[in-house]
């Protein structure tokens, strides 16, 4: 029986080659549903690295209670100072709370793509914001001096928008700002930001003393429920907090399901129509050789050998077709940097498209999975042929 | 249409592959119905945006809202015609995740420049703008969180809050649904009034709008107008930024960018492929009768009656996967809507692109018939004949 099927299958594979352009449909076929799929998804998985490298456990984010994001959120400035000084909170060498209050806006500044103009985050800051955004560091140009009109942008933002290189003047509104230096943040969303002297943008967004977060560094990783009770029971304080990952993974929800939605809309119709077509596929290549089939079957073998390869079969043409769409889908997308609006914050936030190990393996097992129920259906119909008529057939 | 009968029986003599391919062509055309949504919904309706009505925002950006003095100074402007003013409001029911699009509003104006948008009884209009705490719904919003009219519903505010830290308390004065095809039915609009009486006259942000419309006479005079607003407003701490609503809501869609474009061209090019192997499969179904096709000339069939009739065979197949395709997505792209609720308001199969589908139909029978047929005919009949 082993060597029945090894047998048979190896006749199949080796004559693909002389069905080389219906067996080729089929290759296209799914690695075409493959590299749709891939693609589509690593969208949501760009997002979703960007969002994971801005979440550091130990942070913890406060805002005002009822609002689910930095945008409407608010703070005046006495309730920052009574935030600074919750238990819970780390120190720094001089014994300093390391928070930090800061103000989150956004300007309308051109994107390079489409010369069309978009939200871009703006964030005003104190000193005390690099002691808690301890990853970020100064790539290009230098830091900003406190006092002055000056702006940081992240490496993303400088990439995604107009004429975000060091050296450059910015006019919005009234104000004029010096760009400086280009920031790195690991990865994190911070890279699609500006960043500036708090102090200078609050009256030029008329925000007289008030911010809308405060960042805070945990004294250890157990402390958080403790700076929260501590904060929330607080009658001076309206206040929610949120380590940094649950935040920031709240913060692109809309956009993962639009994303997730709309990419499993059309993976289950692409597949679908995917399984059709190797159907068709496969059904031709097995009508063609019939008679081959039939001898076979008249030489003695057993209709499940016959079966099993004709399913070997379109399990490699599947499986080649899904190497292939995945290939292209990883030199096509991975890395492909873009930005776009979230929704929730009301700005730009950029990423870089992510075609992970997992993402692959998961296409390549939907691919499989095609070619198999693909080519069942014709696989049965040759193990069911009649001998004697089959024979005669053209 | 006497040889009918034969072009029935070729479709039947591979019934499994007949079906199938039928099968494939109609999952393609279902994508097709799928891509013109997403389409829709990525270019946020652009496509309904009012051709006479212009915005004025703040110049640095939205989230500045302008002076409410600035609206006597509009009216002002000579082509305008009429003006009203909104808020952002970002309110959510009940839980923050339950968002939907809030505005606050002058009830009278603002239905007076949307008159198409919003459809709702005259009766209930009126009772709206009677009431200073009243609000109208959009159909979706109303099913969603089961919102009677008349019914007292409490509704947080992300932005705004109150000084008592609670909801405001809207009465619903009306529910109101739109003609228009993809138009927003999730939205919660109020009275200004209601709010403004909650915002502490210290923050400065009372009397103050985030952005006002205003419909002009003449809609070729709107760069001129622009113009002349921005020049109007220049150098004061309220910079302005005019332009149509329809760049304004192009000017958004495009922040939303690449993304909405890339799973076009993907879904695009799945669909190509699908066609690709349904079409390469009808082909081959009349190749592989070649010699049947050159019997049928030695009979004494003309060639044009042997094109037409395989053109016949082909073109059913793609007509009726195809077709069922359309109507299908179609149907179930209008009864569900958006498939994300609430966040692509937009998400519907446009009309036009219905037109288009049909032709792409119609060129796939055509094109996967008359390749093997034209081949056909250009064989001579003893050389068809000998082929197997």
């Amino acid at each position: 029986m082993l060597s029945q099927i090894i047998a048979v299958t190896g006749v199949n594979i080796r004559s693909i080659r002389a069905r080389l352009g219906s067996s080729s449909v089929a290759v296209v076929g799914i690695a075409g549903v493959v590299l749709v799929f891939v693609a589509v998804l690593s969208i949501a998985e760009g997002v979703n690295n960007t969002m994971k490298a801005s979440g550091d456990p130990n942070t913890v984010l406060i805002l005002r209670a009822g609002s689910d994001t930095e945008m409407t959120s608010g703070l005046a400035g006495d309730q920052t100072r009574i935030i600074q000084d919750a238990p819970g909170i780390a120190r720094d060498g001089s014994g300093n709370p390391m928070t930090s209050p800061e103000l989150f806006v956004v300007v309308d500044h051109p994107l390079k793509r489409s010369g069309s103009p978009a939200n871009v985050p703006l964030r005003g800051v104190t000193p005390e914001a690099f002691k808690v955004h301890d990853h970020l560091k100064i790539v290009e140009g230098r830091n900003l001096e406190f006092g002055k009109n000056e702006i940081i942008a992240g490496r993303a933002a400088s990439r995604q928008f107009v004429g975000l290189s060091v050296g450059t003047t910015l006019k919005w509104g009234e104000s004029t700002w010096t760009l400086v230096g280009i920031f790195d943040d690991g990865g994190s969303v911070s890279e699609s930001e500006l960043w500036c002297d708090v102090k200078v943008l609050q009256p030029a967004y008329r925000r007289g003393n008030s911010y809308q977060s405060v960042y805070a560094k945990l004294a250890a990783p157990g402390t958080f429920q403790q700076l929260k009770d501590s904060l929330t029971s607080n009658p001076q304080l309206t206040v929610s907090a949120m380590r940094a990952p649950d935040y920031y993974g709240s913060q692109t929800e809309t956009l993962q399901t639009i994303i997730r939605t709309i990419g499993g809309i059309i993976a289950i119709l692409m597949g679908v129509g995917a399984v059709f077509g190797a159907v068709i596929t496969m059904y031709t290549a097995v009508a063609s050789r019939t008679r081959e089939i039939a001898t076979l079957r008249a030489l003695g073998f057993g209709s499940i050998p016959v079966v099993l390869s004709v399913l070997a079969e379109a399990a490699l043409l599947a499986i080649i077709g899904g190497v292939i769409g995945g290939a292209i889908a990883w030199a096509a997308f991975d890395g492909y940097e873009t930005a776009t609006m979230n929704f929730q914050s009301f700005s730009q936030i950029a990423f870089a498209f992510a075609v992970t190990p997992k993402l692959l393996l998961t296409a390549l097992f939907y691919a499989l999975l095609m070619g198999l129920v693909g080519g069942m259906l014709p696989a049965i119909r040759a193990a069911r042929l009649p001998v004697v008529t089959a024979l005669r057939e053209l | 249409m006497r040889f009918l009968p034969i072009v029935w029986r070729n479709l039947l003599r591979r019934k499994f592959r007949t079906v199938f391919t039928i099968g494939a062509i109609f999952f393609a055309f279902m994508l097709y119905g799928v891509l013109m949504a997403i389409r829709a919904a990525f270019s946020m309706g652009v496509d309904m945006a009012g051709q006479g009505r212009l915005m004025v925002i703040d110049k640095v950006s939205i989230i500045n809202p302008l002076p409410a003095s600035y609206e006597s100074q509009l009216k002002t402007v000579e082509g305008v015609t009429d003006t009203t003013h909104a808020n952002w409001f970002g309110g959510y029911y009940q839980d923050v995740r339950n968002q939907f699009a809030t505005f606050a509003v002058d009830p009278e104006s603002w239905l007076r420049v949307y008159s198409k948008e919003y459809d709702l009884p005259e009766a209930q209009k009126k009772t709206w703008y009677a009431d200073r705490t009243g609000a109208i719904v959009g159909i979706d919003t109303a099913k969603k969180y089961g919102f009677k009219v008349g019914q007292h519903v409490p509704i947080n505010g992300t932005i705004y809050r109150r000084p008592d830290g609670g909801p405001w308390e809207f009465t619903i004065d009306g529910i109101y649904d739109s003609k228009m095809k993809g138009s927003d039915k999730t939205q919660f609009v109020f009275n200004y009034q209601f709010l403004r009486e909650t915002i502490p006259e210290r923050s400065g942000f009372r009397d103050r709008y985030n952005w006002y419309v205003f419909t002009i006479a003449d809609p070729d005079k709107a760069p001129q107008i622009a113009a002349k607003i921005d020049a109007m407003f220049a150098n004061s701490p309220s910079e302005t930024k005019t332009n149509t609503e329809k760049a304004f809501v192009s000017d958004w869609a495009k922040q939303v960018g690449d993304i909405g474009r890339i799973m076009m061209w993907i879904v695009g090019m799945a669909m190509f492929t699908i066609l690709l192997v349904s079409g390469n499969t009808m082909a081959q179904a009349i190749r592989e009768r070649t010699n049947e096709l050159a019997v049928l000339k030695t009979l004494g069939f003309s060639e044009g009656r042997i094109l037409s009739m395989v053109l016949l065979e082909s073109t059913l197949i793609a007509a009726v996967g195809g077709g069922l395709g359309l109507i299908l997505s179609y149907v179930f792209i209008t009864a569900t809507g958006d498939p994300t609720h609430g966040m692509l308001p937009a998400f519907y199969f446009p009309t036009p692109a219905l037109a288009v589908g049909v032709l792409l139909v119609a060129a796939l029978g055509m094109a996967s018939g008359f390749l093997p047929a034209w081949q056909a005919s250009r064989l001579r009949i003893v050389d068809a004949l000998r082929r197997n």
